[in-house]
């Protein structure tokens, strides 16, 4: 009993109870609607990992919203709802974009500018949310939804600007070659490339055939970094100071307005780095007209609430998401059932990840009953 | 002793757990009608928990009551309402924004025919039954806009307006001025001598001599005894609160000042809507002296104190240290000053609740050697640290260096503040309701630590709201009332009523002004 | 002139009643002290409810009910997990909003043979005048409104009446402030809250289907497309009041007005569509630099009540 309790405490439990329980709903809606849930199941998994190509997409996939995901978290720990991650990501694909087709630059520094600049104006974009907040005490809830529809507006702008819009297309022209951060992306097209790859089938395949990029590498990259600079460094104690208690902080000497804009800062470059990577990463290598929001952001936030904040829980958590979002799309070509199963099946995990306080409550009444006496 | 309507309340076997904590253990009780009754325990021994029981704001594990001579089953506070029993809560159950009116009439609206709460009825009522037992209010004020003491008042009346017979009163005088204090008893009698009965819960001794016929002692969630209250005396009554004999005054060894270390001249500071706290501030502290603030909460301490720690700005005037001006710098130049407070809200200005131990113990100096380099911590030593004072402020339980900071007691919590405090070697010590909440044994160990300090040239200023506190710590009192200090005394020089009468605003040019 | 002016007026009311049901639904939410930011949840699945329910009845108003009952069981969840179960109020109505597309579509699917949008329906909620002749009667056309924006605005007097005179508007409000205050004078605390979040799902439901059947005639993947984040943002704008929150609504939607109606003159040549649509957002972010500064919830807002917590 006592060692149930304490597994119950984990908040990992938590997380994990939730997922199964969003399974289980899932297959029951799946059988009240009339599917096979089985099938269904066998097909999501099957569209997830019998090909190293799905594998790879799914990878591929995920690392956005790992990123969007890793900026929301962070402002999490900072005490911020950065709901804007979808508008910080659409500016830092803009910047990537434009940069990556105006200037010609050789491959390595081609990547390293457009890079470099979409993470500065997406950080800039963050910093605005930090910025009123901390001087004006407007709630980041607002201004971030402001700015992720100003973000969508501008994408659609640009896009028309005569020097930058590709004629037929509702979209920009590709960038140049030299910004691709795809993997081998001249090698495994070129003569000595497909002969090798055409013994290597495997890699043939992901390379070929799916947008194999450098993003997932700098997203644990950058989970590794955000975890030592939230836990390691002043700074990050700073941030996590102002996030559990201001009052507190600011009465230790913490100045709170500048860690609060600093923090949006960070949680923007994030984003934008997100935004930059897809572009750079994945075709068609170009930002085209937005009638609504991709969701890479608002995913973002769910993975966040899924990882409960934590920069680590984001990666595996992101993975999972990607997985259901892309598995779940041959649930539809397979078996018929709609592929918004998945959307109910994610509602319901985050649904029991909010109920995941119920679970310490359970350990406590478990060890009552476990051998406190009363009298 | 047996049921019988002589006795308005009678509870027995009373228990209550909340999760693994046993609150009451078989308690019972018996309250004559037309008396004032006190019960008396310390922080923590289940008073308060034992009277919500009887509010019906908790349901007992088991056990029973019975008001009039009946047995009663309370199983809400509606249900309690109905028996006649209202409660005056320690900390006031009032909407900030809302009018004294809205406050009172809630749950118990009078409508008309479409539902509209008919105000002006409810006003008339009001003020009728003011008058009845003058407690004035003025009902058309909002509650963050009246004094404490008339939103104390306005808790009564909450009461007496739904018929209660039988009223509650957990810390009444927690936040009254001596003045206020005989006021409210003189209330209460008013309220006796109309046949009702009223139930003190307090641990403090003076309040129980002074307001009631009998007090009963409950320690650690158990019933200890009955006595007439003035068969006994102080001293014995902290012995049954606590279990031991109990030092109530602190030994300390006669003052040594040097010279003034900290000072505060002509300060002016207005609250967040502009009205003027404090003006005219003047005050001066010693090296190796406490100097205490005698003042009733709201006359402008809380600006003071945030404009001493920068919180707040202060419109003008200085405030020293050193001979370097710290008034409108920032918390963080004030600490570099070698100013450091131990801040009344532990939870919310103290500590970090969810940080562990160790970090809280670094949160000032994080940023300094050893506790980092280069801007990365390094925990290795932030660890040596935390283990060597919580080994020497006592904080328990040992090892708790890594454990959460809110799963410790308050008690507890309140070291680590002072740990942290004091390491930091501060030339002024600034506590600001240092015991609130506490226990005396903590009590003991937070005036020690203040007195030691003291004894090691430092300086110390401390501000509370207990008059006995400041009395019997410090060295030197002043006392403040409206926003100014109205005079200042030596320890011993002038009895409690005096500064009580000059806290009020009573008697302002007697005595020395500093 | 008049014609523009009409016009204008008549685009604004159009585009703000969806917004106005979702923004009423925040308010009486967050009165009581839950955070509601499932709104766009709860006005998706009414949106769908009432459009599949008006294509298969024939009948408009037994869909706007029917919408206002979806968006209501719906909010059940988020009132089981935030009182009854004390969880994090953000995310659950983030569980919502994902929870209400899902079964929007999925639902859309099953009951119209696959596809995510529904089939128009046959007939929209009326409008006032019924229906007009543009060319026999323009005037009366331009204020030809549909009768939804009449009921969004009864919604928002009712609600400030019953908010502000009436005792059950006390006692929400007491509930939203201060609940151990309200509980110690026997006032249930849960069920009020119970209540008023399940209002708020009704409110918001009706929304849904301010917009597919009003609006629009049919519910599609775009049809709800951040309109309740919108709502959230005009609730927090108007200070959580019913009419402020009402006009922080109008405001967007005349902004949205502007888009449509400079949209096709001179104006386009000057300012591009795309930056005209950025300005009800651009606007929305100067007002509160200008004006609003903090603006403050109710004191428990977010805050599961515990008794003997205070």
């Amino acid at each position: 009993m006592e060692r149930l309790a304490k597994i119950l405490r984990k908040p990992v439990t938590a997380t994990l109870l939730a997922i199964l329980f969003g399974f289980i709903v899932g297959v029951f809606v799946l059988a009240i609607a009339g599917y096979n849930p089985i099938a269904a199941f066998n097909s999501l998994l099957k569209g997830i990992f019998s090909k190293p190509k799905y594998i790879a997409t799914v990878i591929i996939q995920s690392t956005p919203i790992i990123l969007t995901g890793l900026s929301v978290a962070f402002a999490f720990k900072t005490g911020l709802f950065n709901i804007g991650s979808e508008g910080q990501y659409i500016v830092g694909s803009i910047t990537a974009a434009v940069l990556g087709y105006t200037l010609h630059l050789p491959a390595p520094l081609h990547i390293f500018v457009v890079i470099t600049a979409a993470v500065m104006v997406a950080a800039i974009y963050g910093g605005i949310v930090g910025l009123l907040k901390a001087r004006f005490g407007i709630h980041e809830v607002i201004t971030c939804i402001m700015l992720n529809w100003i973000a969508l507006y501008l994408n659609n702008y640009i896009i028309n600007l005569t020097f930058l819009k590709k004629p037929n297309a509702n979209a920009m022209y590709e960038i140049q070659h030299t910004a691709y951060t795809t993997i081998l992306s001249n090698w495994k097209t070129s003569e000595a490339g497909l002969a090798w790859l055409k013994n290597h089938p495997a890699i043939q395949e992901i390379l070929l055939r799916t947008d194999l990029n450098i993003g997932f590498i700098i997203a644990v990259i950058l989970v590794i970094i955000v975890t030592f600079f939230l836990y390691r460094t002043t700074k990050g104690f700073e941030l996590r100071s102002v996030g559990f208690n201001k009052d507190a902080a600011e009465f230790a000497g913490i100045n709170v307005k500048s860690n609060i804009i600093q923090s949006m800062i960070i949680a923007g470059a994030l984003a934008g780095l997100a935004g930059a990577l897809q572009v750079t990463g994945v075709e068609p290598h170009r930002i085209s007209s937005l009638a609504a929001f991709e969701n890479n952001g608002f995913n973002g936030l769910s993975v966040a609430l899924i990882a409960n904040s934590s920069p680590v829980g984001c990666l595996f958590a992101g993975l999972l998401f990607g997985g259901l979002l892309y598995g779940g799309s041959s649930i539809q070509s397979e078996i018929g059932a709609p592929s918004e199963i998945i959307n109910i099946m994610i509602g319901t995990i985050l649904f029991f990840i909010a109920l995941a306080n119920i679970f310490p409550i359970l350990a406590n009444k478990l060890k009552k009953r476990g051998g406190i006496n009363v009298k | 002793m047996d049921i019988s309507s002589e006795y308005a309340v009678q509870m027995r076997k009373i228990t209550k757990t909340f999760d693994s904590f046993i609150a009451l253990n078989a308690v019972h009780l018996d309250v004559k009608k037309g008396t004032i009754h006190a019960i008396l325990g310390e922080n923590g021994a289940g008073k308060s928990t034992l009277m919500n029981i009887l509010y019906g704001f908790f349901r007992a594990d088991s056990g029973e009551i019975y008001i009039n001579g009946l047995k009663c089953e309370i199983k809400n506070t509606s249900a309690a309402i109905a028996n006649g029993i209202g409660m005056v809560h320690q900390h006031f159950m009032l909407v900030d924004n809302f009018t004294v009116v809205e406050n009172i009439i809630l749950g118990n609206e009078v409508i008309n025919a479409i539902g509209m709460i008919d105000l002006s009825k409810a006003r008339k009522d009001i003020i009728e039954l003011s008058k009845k037992y003058g407690l004035d209010v003025d009902p058309d004020k909002k509650i963050e806009d009246i004094s404490v003491g008339m939103q104390q008042r306005v808790e009564i009346l909450k009461a007496l307006y739904r018929g209660a017979e039988i009223l509650i009163l957990d810390e009444p005088t927690a936040v009254l001025t001596p003045h206020e204090i005989d006021e409210l008893v003189s209330i209460m009698q008013s309220l006796i001598t109309d046949g009702k009965t009223i139930m003190i819960i307090t641990h403090k001794l003076k309040e129980i001599i002074a307001a009631s016929d009998i007090c009963s002692i409950i320690r650690r969630g158990v019933y200890i005894d009955t006595v007439n209250v003035d068969e006994v005396s102080e001293e014995q009554l902290a012995s049954m609160m606590v279990g031991h004999d109990v030092n109530l005054h602190i030994h300390k060894a006669p003052a040594d000042p040097k010279e003034v270390i900290f000072e505060i001249k002509d300060l002016s500071v207005t609250d967040n809507r502009g009205l003027q706290k404090v003006n005219d501030f003047f005050l001066s502290v010693r090296k190796g002296e406490i100097v205490g603030i005698a003042g009733i909460d709201g006359n402008g301490q809380k600006e003071l104190v945030e404009a001493i720690t920068c919180l707040t700005k202060s419109k003008s005037g200085t405030i020293t240290i050193n001979g370097k001006e710290i008034q409108n710098t920032n918390p963080r130049d004030v600490i570099e000053n070698k100013l450091c407070t131990i801040h009344e809200d532990r939870q919310r200005r103290g500590l970090i609740l969810d940080f562990s131990v160790a970090d809280n113990l670094i949160i000032e100096n994080y940023h300094k050697k050893p506790f980092s380099k280069h801007g990365i911590l390094k925990y290795k030593e932030i660890y040596a640290f935390a283990k060597e004072n919580i080994k020497k402020f006592d904080i328990r339980p040992e090892n708790c260096e890594t454990s959460l900071v809110k799963s410790l007691s308050g008690g507890n919590q309140q070291k680590v503040i002072i740990a942290r405090e004091i390491t930091n070697d501060p030339d002024l010590l600034l506590a600001v309701q240092p015991t609130r909440g506490l226990d005396v044994g903590a009590i003991e160990y937070v005036h020690k630590a203040l007195v030691n300090q003291r004894d090691e040239g430092k300086a110390v200023l401390l501000i509370s709201f207990e008059l006995d506190e400041i009395m019997d710590v410090s060295d030197t009192i002043a006392v403040l009332y409206d926003g100014k200090i109205v005079a200042t005394f030596k320890q011993g020089e002038v009895d409690e009523k005096t500064i009580g009468l000059l806290m009020a605003g009573g008697g302002v040019g007697h005595g020395k002004v500093s | 002139m008049l014609n523009s002016i009409l016009l204008a007026i008549n685009i604004t009311l159009l585009y703000s009643t969806p917004l106005v049901f979702g923004a009423m639904g925040g308010v009486i939410s967050e009165r009581a002290g839950v955070v509601n930011i499932g709104i766009e949840g709860m006005m998706t699945i009414g949106a769908f409810a009432g459009a599949a329910v008006g294509y298969y009845t024939g009948n408009p108003w037994i869909g706007f009910l029917a919408a206002g009952l979806a968006g209501g069981l719906l909010s059940l969840f988020h009132a089981v997990a935030s009182i009854t179960f004390k969880a994090n109020q953000t995310v659950s109505g983030i569980a919502i909003n994902f929870l209400g597309l899902g079964l929007a579509l999925f639902l859309s699917r099953i009951f119209f043979q696959g596809a995510t949008m529904t089939k128009p329906v046959p007939n929209n909620m009326p409008k006032i005048f019924g229906t007009l002749d543009g060319t026999k009667h323009p005037i009366l056309s331009l204020l030809n409104i549909d009768i939804t924006v009449i009921l969004a605005l009864a919604l928002m007097i009712l609600l400030w009446f019953v908010l502000y005179k009436t005792k059950w508007g006390l006692r929400i409000r007491s509930v939203g402030e201060h609940p151990a205050a309200a509980d110690t004078l026997g006032i249930n605390v849960s069920a009020i809250r119970y209540l008023c979040v399940i209002l708020s799902g009704v409110f918001s439901g009706f929304g849904g289907a301010a917009m597919t059947l009003a609006v629009v005639s049919l519910y599609s993947p775009t049809a709800i497309s951040g309109q309740g984040f919108i709502a959230l943002a005009a609730v927090i704008f108007g200070k959580w009041t019913p009419i402020g929150a009402y006009g922080a609504c109008l405001l967007f939607g005349f902004a949205q007005a502007l888009v449509v109606l400079l949209g096709g003159t001179s104006f386009s040549y000057l300012i591009p569509s795309e930056i005209l649509s950025m300005l009800p957002y651009l606007l929305t972010i100067i007002v509160l630099i200008l004006f609003v500064g903090k603006s403050v919830a109710p004191k428990s807002d977010g805050i599961p009540y515990e008794k003997g917590s205070h």
